[in-house]
């Protein structure tokens, strides 16, 4: 017999601390597959954000940077401007990249900054405790609107991947899920892809990751993949969203 | 022929592989408690495995090994 899935070189052997079933393990997985298959392991930097993969820095076999709160986006400008041959991304939640960040990530993108983003959108603030997120669904229960999300003060769920394709600095935008093994292996070459216009030095990339908070959404990890199937895809539409031009 | 092999002692219990299986051979294991504190996963019937990685796939602490 031979091995046909073994843990990847790209991951440390740190046990995480996310929560059973937390799709953010998923994730970091899928990314770190991409980088070893593209043999850039010895030159990949990321970035990582403040959130639940705060710790990201620990569980990847790379070199990492932490950033502060929703600044991911302007410390990976920096490292990949003095280092133009390495291959630099971001890892940001909806929180850090949606919320208090967005004004570091919409002008990344509109720079065109040759950096590659994986933002992971899990409709809530899982860290701090399950606050409302700018992603949280309408009726969504969070501890910050416990009758559910309402869009008459809350406004509606910002849709990150549809206003990327309209910035003209993006070069590639994707929307993926994780719910279950078709989606994963999707979500792995949209990522794959993502790092690809990198390396050809074709601009922004970003694939926005929908991923699932089972501790506070109030669901089994089990019942958590059905909930982002059955709730986030209607409203998150899978797919690509824009491709600039093929890359080989 | 094909066979999994858990890194139990990772397993957080959550159940996600079990749901992947097309063929619903992986439950948690009852009898047993890990260093986490968790209902490992395991294999009741590995001649039964189709080694199609569904389960390694999904699982989010990369506790599974797949051979074919
Ligand atoms: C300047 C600043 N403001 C607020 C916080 C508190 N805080 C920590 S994480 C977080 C949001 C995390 O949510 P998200 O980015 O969606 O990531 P998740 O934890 O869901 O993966 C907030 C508001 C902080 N650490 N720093
Ligand atoms: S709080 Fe939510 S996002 Fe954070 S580790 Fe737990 S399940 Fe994952
Ligand atoms: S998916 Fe992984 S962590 Fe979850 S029960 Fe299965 S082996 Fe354990």
């Amino acid at each position: 017999m031979a091995i046909v899935f073994e843990k990847t070189k790209g991951l440390s052997n740190v046990e995480t601390h996310y929560c059973p079933g937390c799709t953010h393990g998923i994730i970091h997985r899928l990314v770190a597959e991409v980088l070893e298959e593209m043999d850039v392991l010895p030159k990949a930097i990321g970035v990582s954000p403040v959130g639940c993969s705060v710790l990201a820095f620990k569980y990847f076999n790379i070199d990492f940077q932490e950033a502060t709160h929703g600044r991911a986006p302007a410390v990976a400008t920096g490292i990949k401007r003095v280092h133009p041959d390495k291959v630099v991304f971001t890892y940001q939640g909806d929180g850090d990249l949606a919320s208090i960040g967005t004004a570091e990530i919409v002008h990344a993108a509109h720079r065109s900054e040759n950096i590659t983003t994986i933002f992971v959108n899990n409709a809530i603030y899982g860290m701090t405790g399950g606050q409302m997120a700018p992603t949280t669904l309408p009726g969504q229960k969070s501890t910050t609107s416990p009758l559910g999300r309402d869009p008459k003060h809350a406004g509606m769920p910002l849709k990150i991947s549809e206003m990327f394709a309209t910035i003209p600095g993006t070069a590639y935008v994707e929307r993926v899920s994780v719910h279950d093994p078709v989606s994963i292996r999707n979500a792995k070459k949209a990522i794959r892809k993502a790092f690809e216009y990198q390396v050809a030095g074709k601009g922004f990339a970003m694939v926005e990751v929908l991923s699932t908070c089972p501790t506070n959404w109030g669901l089994s990890p089990v019942d958590s993949l059905t909930w982002l199937k059955d709730n986030m895809i209607p409203y998150y539409p899978l797919g690509n969203y824009k491709t600039l031009e093929e890359v080989k | 022929m094909a066979k999994v092999t858990f890194n139990e002692d990772l397993c957080k219990g959550c159940e996600l592989c079990s749901t992947a299986c097309p063929v619903s051979i992986i439950k948690m294991d009852k009898t047993k408690i890990n260093a986490k504190g968790y209902h490992p996963a395991a294999v009741e019937d590995m001649a039964k495995c189709l080694g199609c990685a569904n389960c390694a796939m999904i699982c989010p602490d990369v506790v599974i090994t797949v051979e074919r």
